[in-house]
């Protein structure tokens, strides 16, 4: 995927924003963003990075550092002079411009006259070509989302920003606009940056995601790496749901470390720990809910061998149509999550029940335990 | 107990009564009217009425006066004093441009760039209209003083040699000249122009200003292109609270101006209050009246505001 030409690269070398009244909304940052890469900020309101994001556009001046783009220094470029465009959250089409216009905009602004066969191809890409003479608030909020997403692609700019574009949109209509979203910049090529606060959002759309917490990229990787390999309890419980266990280092063997957990023992690969393991220290061991198989403590002899285990008590069950969720009070850790698929149901899973929760090794991964154990977790209810 | 095998039934809803609207209702917005109605009808209905028939009478003040339709009193009116209603439409339209370059930067400050000052300011622009409109006009005759210090400034900068030079004042003084008189209407009507364009420009989306620099205007392309048109309706909602008053107004000419300043305003006044030649009067009245209402119609039809969000 590597070409030649990295003038679509964004490159954030230090950048920080500090606000008059002594806010730090941004701590210094390095980021690379390569070209025709569809990159996404994922974070709760207030991480960050939607600065980061005005940064880039030239909206906001950085407090230090630079911004580039290729091997352009536009960290103090006014926007106009940038070559790069926002969809906006919200959009802010122009109400008096009709949508023919508003696309038109930004080839006007730079002095091009035959605008017309352009403007309707854009206005095609996004199967709008039956609006061009209605203004903005004719339109549904899909349809003025496309518009927002024509008037900044037509400029071909070689970022395009996006905030939280999707943000004003119902379920279903986000879905189906992720979809598009996503087809557009294959079909184009350009690198997209988009900011958003949902999770699934930037997990379906993005090659590369960064979760931003505090003014700080707390992670960046590949959508499944940053799920199965979660470096902080941050990003362990912003992404999906984790059950995390305090548990003490025991022993090492081989490339697994022994854990002690309550009374039981738990296996974690060492690869797959982000913390220092001295034995006696503490570890947060992390295990996803769907990665749990539940067995009732009648049949705890039918599991096997070498898997990690832990007893506990059903709490609550939800039947959710493709799984049933389960909450499960075990001595070790309270209100675990458990997530079984509805392949075949064991009728003895009820609240009350006594349950062996058990998973294998490979799947466990372990976080520094100095960490605060629920960070992420309120945001993710939040939203 | 027997076991049940089906849920029990809803409690039964109450069947839906089709009652016919009741009647009383549908009469309360009349009489939420009436109040309205009726001190229209009172207070400017029928003063309208009563000075359309004045119009059209003839007689004396001591034989008393007669409907006659006599509508040749308007043909003479307009004859003998269209200079004035000129003079008025000319200085109301001075005030109003300069109403509108003095009013939209300080509105577009207002808006945008005051910060936590904003309703201090917005404050200071309604102010005068504490003290009594004569009393500040009056004021205006202190401040355009043949030997106060603005008549002074303007001497020693020679901008009066300019301004005696285009007519507008004469013989080294502001006082008693149109230039008084357009300043006076200026100052007096000002608030008008600032409310509406502040209201404006305060309901623009700062995004939009963002949207139009991102996509390649620079700051003043942003503001022709977006900003202006969009605060379009209060430039025109401006323009006619400063207009309309501005052309019927006689204050600022009685007591800056000079018999060569006169508007129609003064000649309505002086024809109903020292002449005591009612006719004339109200046909004035009413033919300043069609003019507003003709370039008021005229101004908004072009300005095309109906189409603005």
């Amino acid at each position: 995927m590597t070409t030649p030409d990295n003038s679509g690269d964004v490159r954030l070398s230090g950048i920080s924003k500090t606000y008059d009244n002594g806010f730090t909304a941004v701590q210094p940052l390095d980021l690379t963003v390569p070209q025709g890469s569809f990159f996404a900020l994922l974070g709760a309101s207030g991480c960050g990075k939607t600065t980061t994001l005005r940064m880039i556009a030239g909206l906001e001046e950085p407090s230090s550092g630079t911004v580039r783009l290729g091997d352009q220094d536009v960290t103090h470029l006014p926007p106009y002079k940038r070559p790069v465009n926002t969809v906006f959250q919200s959009y802010a089409l122009f109400p008096h411009l009709d949508i023919f216009e508003n696309v038109a905009f930004g080839l006007r602004r730079r002095g091009i006259k035959s605008v017309k066969k352009q403007v309707e191809e854009m206005l095609e890409l996004v199967q709008l070509g039956e609006q061009a003479r209605k203004k903005p608030h004719q339109l549904s909020g899909g349809q003025q989302q496309r518009v927002a997403v024509a008037r900044a692609l037509i400029n071909h700019p070689k970022v395009l920003l996006l905030d939280e574009p999707l943000g004003a949109l119902d379920l279903k209509l986000r879905r189906q606009m992720q979809l598009e979203l996503k087809r557009i910049q294959t079909e184009v090529g350009i690198t997209f940056v988009h900011v958003t606060h949902d999770q699934e959002e930037a997990m379906t759309m993005a090659d590369t995601v960064a979760v931003m917490n505090a003014g700080r990229v707390e992670q960046l990787g590949s959508p499944s790496d940053l799920y199965e390999n979660p470096q902080t309890t941050f990003v362990a419980n912003f992404l999906g749901t984790s059950n995390l266990i305090e548990a003490e280092v025991d022993t090492k063997n081989g490339d697994d470390i022994v854990l002690k957990a309550g009374g039981g023992k738990l296996v974690l690969p060492e690869a797959r720990c982000s913390a220092p393991t001295t034995a006696g220290g503490k570890v947060l061991v992390g295990i996803r809910p769907e990665k749990i198989s539940l067995t009732h403590a009648d049949d705890a002899g039918e599991i096997p061998a070498g898997r990690n285990r832990l007893t506990g008590r059903i709490a609550d069950a939800s039947f959710i149509g493709v799984s049933t969720q389960y909450v499960i009070d075990s001595p070790v850790c309270d209100e675990l999550s458990v997530y079984v698929q509805n392949v075949e149901r064991d009728g003895r899973l009820v609240p009350g029940a006594e349950v062996v929760l058990h998973w294998s090794p490979a799947h466990t991964f372990g976080l520094d335990a100095a960490q605060d154990i629920d960070a992420g977790t309120e945001e993710e209810a939040a939203a | 107990m027997s076991t049940l095998t089906e849920a029990p039934p809803p409690l039964a809803p109450a069947a839906p009564e089709k009652k016919p609207p009741r009647k009383r209702g549908r009469f309360t917005p009349y009489w939420l009217l009436l109040p309205g109605m009726l001190w229209l009808v009172v207070f400017f209905a029928l003063p309208m009425i009563y000075q359309a028939s004045t119009s059209v009478q003839t007689g004396s003040l001591e034989e008393g006066y007669k409907v006659t339709w006599h509508f040749v009193t308007y043909w003479n009116a307009l004859s003998e004093y269209w200079p004035q209603f000129l003079r008025s439409v000319f200085y109301a339209a001075a005030a109003t441009v300069l109403c509108l370059l003095l009013g939209y930067p300080l509105a577009y400050l207002i808006a945008f760039r005051a910060g936590r000052w904003k309703n201090l300011l917005m404050i200071l622009v309604i102010a005068p209209f504490f003290t009594s409109f004569l009393i500040r006009t009056l004021a205006w005759k202190t401040i355009l003083a043949d030997n106060g210090p603005v008549v002074h400034a303007l001497n020693s900068l020679h901008i009066l040699d300019l301004t005696n030079f285009l007519g507008w004042t004469a013989g080294d003084r502001v006082l008693a000249t149109p230039l008084a008189v357009v300043c006076g209407l200026t100052y007096n009507f000002l608030p008008f122009m600032i409310l509406p364009l502040y209201t404006s420009l305060e309901r623009i989306d700062g995004r939009l200003h963002e949207a139009a620099g991102d996509l390649y205007a620079k700051p003043w392309t942003t503001f022709r292109k977006v900003t202006f048109p969009l605060s379009m309706p209060g430039v025109v909602s401006g323009t006619l609270l400063t207009f309309i008053p501005a052309a019927g107004d006689y204050v600022n000419a009685e007591l800056l101006g000079s018999t060569d300043t006169r508007m129609i305003g003064n000649v309505i006044q002086t024809q109903f209050l020292r002449i005591l030649d009612y006719p004339t009067a109200a046909a004035l009245s009413f033919i300043l009246m069609a003019a507003i209402l003709a370039m008021v119609t005229i101004y908004i039809r072009r300005s095309g505001t109906e189409d603005l969000v």
